[in-house]
């Protein structure tokens, strides 16, 4: 009985925001308008997915890049995982954290108005750039793929760096020194024990960064502009531009399905199993 | 005699404001089973992880082999280690964690596989080589971890309390596995304990260490029976420690008097005057116990006193009695044949012990044995 109240917000919110909303749009992905107010069963939602090499795409693009940035965040986060984990004590451990977490204070829009601050041609750095005497004339640093992926990794950076450090905390410090005292050196140690103790941590944030870049649609919008070609544009033009539900719907499901296969994909390369994985997220 | 196999000179190592290794000088035979033993804090755990290569020494050398470590990083150096809660590498197989240093050398897998497998045997682990280390018992991760140093050959194994985890059973039995361990592998054991029993019964040689120095380093028998200092005396087996004042000299006899005045004599170990406070060690072995004062020896000291409890473990079973005048409480061994077992809390007996075999040292010496005994 207690459990049963206990739980009751929690299935609430499932069946209302999650299941309801979802049958809703499987159901709209099915059919089609035939004439006014007429719809029938049809598969020509994604049929036209198909048959549309802009909608495929940008869909690709959106997979690669996301999968991309995922790669590059997991680069840059691990190294300060690390210091914060096993290098910096107490206090200075604690200061590193809070750094990474100072960017989320204020809200994403923000956050991406401030590097289009920086990287507009008539921005800091392109300036900067002339002065030095690098480029001749201010160049444009916005709307090129690396742009959108430096926003991407920034955005992202927190949601790796949490369960790294947490994984890398874990890791006894007496077995790096056991594995040196073997006659074992850096990147051996990096390959055979602390990669290994971490992967639960490093897929928890891989599959966490990976599912936030694919379904953001704020950074690549205003870093990547109208060259962006970000799949959840596609799916926003569906729904309030075109008014084309159906469509949306379908793009909405293919997303989805997108998601659960890389990282279905991501697990089974990895040897994790998601339960373990999530209990470490 | 060969070149020891360690030998360092001069040792240094400060933290902040605290000293860790205060100039340490001395040398380890090969083949032997060299312990440090120490209350913690008394630097025996920065002096394996300077010999291991863990932490950077102030000043001094250590040679291992005859060659000097300075700037050798410790994955260069050929001493292994047996880390105190083992550190074998749960992402592994044994077999794997056996081989873990054989392929950091370069060994191909089937050698290495073949080799992980002898040494395995060797230390009786047969067949365990595919198993994953959670399914073993702690004596068998013991023996992995042993196996996973002593594959590699190296010079020097270095100890860091792995018994410590084990409960006490195990501990026993490891204690003479790991004996039995050495003698068949022949390879230089240094052990660092502050168990002083583990130390005994494991080792050729014993350096006992207290703030960073070595306060006597000799054979189990020698601390045990011929303390050079007041702190081996209260830290190596069990001591009943009468602090006083020595009220009289008597060429190598020395006349205590507590502060309750009790009066009791003892072998002075270094000069001792008249006047100067001391402190007298009696083990609870050498004193004797009996129903009637005649009983006693002649040539011992007799002295009155009550049953206040009785400490029954076996062979190590003792007495605790109080002396009738003073109230002093002296610990007494009860006889091996299981004479006087029957003894009640209250019971009138005398006791009393040979000076000669009573040791007494100044009170400078004494007061750091009380400071290093509170730690145990």
């Amino acid at each position: 009985m207690m459990l049963a109240v206990l739980l009751t917000p929690a299935l609430l919110w499932l069946f209302a925001l999650i299941i309801l909303p979802h049958v809703q749009l499987a159901l709209l992905s099915f059919r089609e308008r035939t004439a006014p107010r007429t719809y029938a069963a049809s598969l020509m939602q994604y049929r036209t997915f198909f048959s549309e090499p802009l909608y495929w795409g940008v869909f690709v693009r959106t997979a690669i890049m996301s999968a991309l940035a995922t790669v590059l965040t997991l680069l840059v986060a691990f190294p300060v995982a690390w210091i914060i984990a096993k290098v910096a004590r107490g206090r200075a451990s604690s200061l590193l954290f809070v750094l990474c977490l100072i960017p989320f204070w204020v809200s994403e829009t923000v956050r991406a108005l401030g590097w289009l601050i920086l990287l507009r041609e008539s921005g800091v750095l392109p300036t900067l750039l002339v002065r030095l005497g690098i480029t001749a004339v201010p160049v444009e640093l916005l709307y090129h793929n690396a742009t959108i992926l430096v926003g991407l990794v920034y955005t992202s950076l927190l949601f790796m760096v949490v369960p790294l450090v947490s994984s890398l905390e874990s890791l006894d410090n007496s077995l790096i020194e056991a594995a040196y005292n073997l006659g074992a050196k850096g990147p051996a140690i990096l390959r055979q024990i602390v990669i290994p103790h971490a992967a639960p941590g490093i897929t928890s944030g891989c599959i966490v960064v990976f599912m936030l870049t694919l379904g953001n649609y704020l950074t690549p919008n205003l870093l990547g502009g109208k060259n962006s070609q970000w799949f959840t544009e596609l799916i926003y033009t569906q729904f309030i531009v075109r008014f084309n539900w159906e469509q949306g719907a379908a793009f909405g499901f293919l997303l989805l399905a997108l998601s659960t296969g890389m990282v279905a994909l991501g697990l089974r390369v990895s040897g994790q199993r998601f339960v373990d994985v999530m209990r470490r997220a | 005699m060969s070149t020891p196999d360690l030998s360092v000179e001069q040792l240094d190592k400060r933290f902040a404001d605290h000293v860790a290794v205060d100039r340490l000088s001395f040398a380890v035979e090969r083949g032997s089973f060299f312990s440090i033993l120490g209350p913690s804090g008394c630097g025996k755990t920065t002096l394996l992880r300077m010999i291991a290569g863990f932490t950077v020494p102030d000043r001094g050398d250590i040679r291992i082999g005859g060659h000097s470590m300075r700037d050798v990083a410790p994955n260069r150096r050929p001493v292994n280690m047996v880390f105190q809660h083992l550190a074998l590498f749960p992402m592994m197989s044994v077999g794997e964690n056996v081989g873990f240093g054989l392929a950091r050398r370069g060994v191909n897998k089937a050698e290495r596989v073949r080799r992980a497998a002898a040494m395995l045997e060797r230390v009786g682990l047969a067949g365990a080589a595919g198993k994953r280390v959670e399914e073993l018992s702690g004596g068998q991760r013991q023996r992995v971890a042993i196996a996973r140093s002593l594959v590699l050959e190296p010079t020097l194994l270095l100890l860091d309390e792995p018994l410590g985890a084990l409960d006490l059973k195990l501990r026993e039995h490891m204690k003479i596995e790991l004996k039995q361990l050495q003698a068949a592998f022949g390879t230089t054991f240094v052990y660092i304990t502050h168990d002083q029993s583990e130390a005994l019964v494991l080792s050729d040689h014993v350096a006992v260490m207290n703030r960073g120095r070595f306060e006597q380093l000799g054979t189990p028998q020698q601390l045990y029976y011929e303390p050079a200092t007041a702190f081996v005396a209260g830290f190596v087996g069990a001591n009943n420690r009468i602090p006083g004042r020595a009220v009289g000299v008597d060429g190598e006899l020395v006349e205590l008097l507590t502060p309750q005045g009790w009066s009791v004599r003892a072998r002075r170990s270094g000069p001792v005057s008249p006047g100067d406070a001391v402190a007298a060690f009696v083990r609870p072995e050498v004193a004797s116990i009996e129903l009637e004062a005649a009983q006693l020896p002649p040539q011992m000291a007799r002295y009155a006193g009550e049953v206040q409890s009785l400490l029954f473990d076996g062979a190590n079973s003792a007495v605790l009695i109080v002396e009738q005048q003073t109230r002093f409480e002296f610990r007494v061994a009860l006889p091996q044949t299981g004479r006087l077992a029957d003894l009640k809390p209250g019971a009138q007996v005398f006791f009393g012990f040979d000076p000669q075999r009573a040791i007494c040292f100044t009170a400078a010496a004494a007061a750091a044995a009380a400071a290093g005994s509170a730690h145990v």
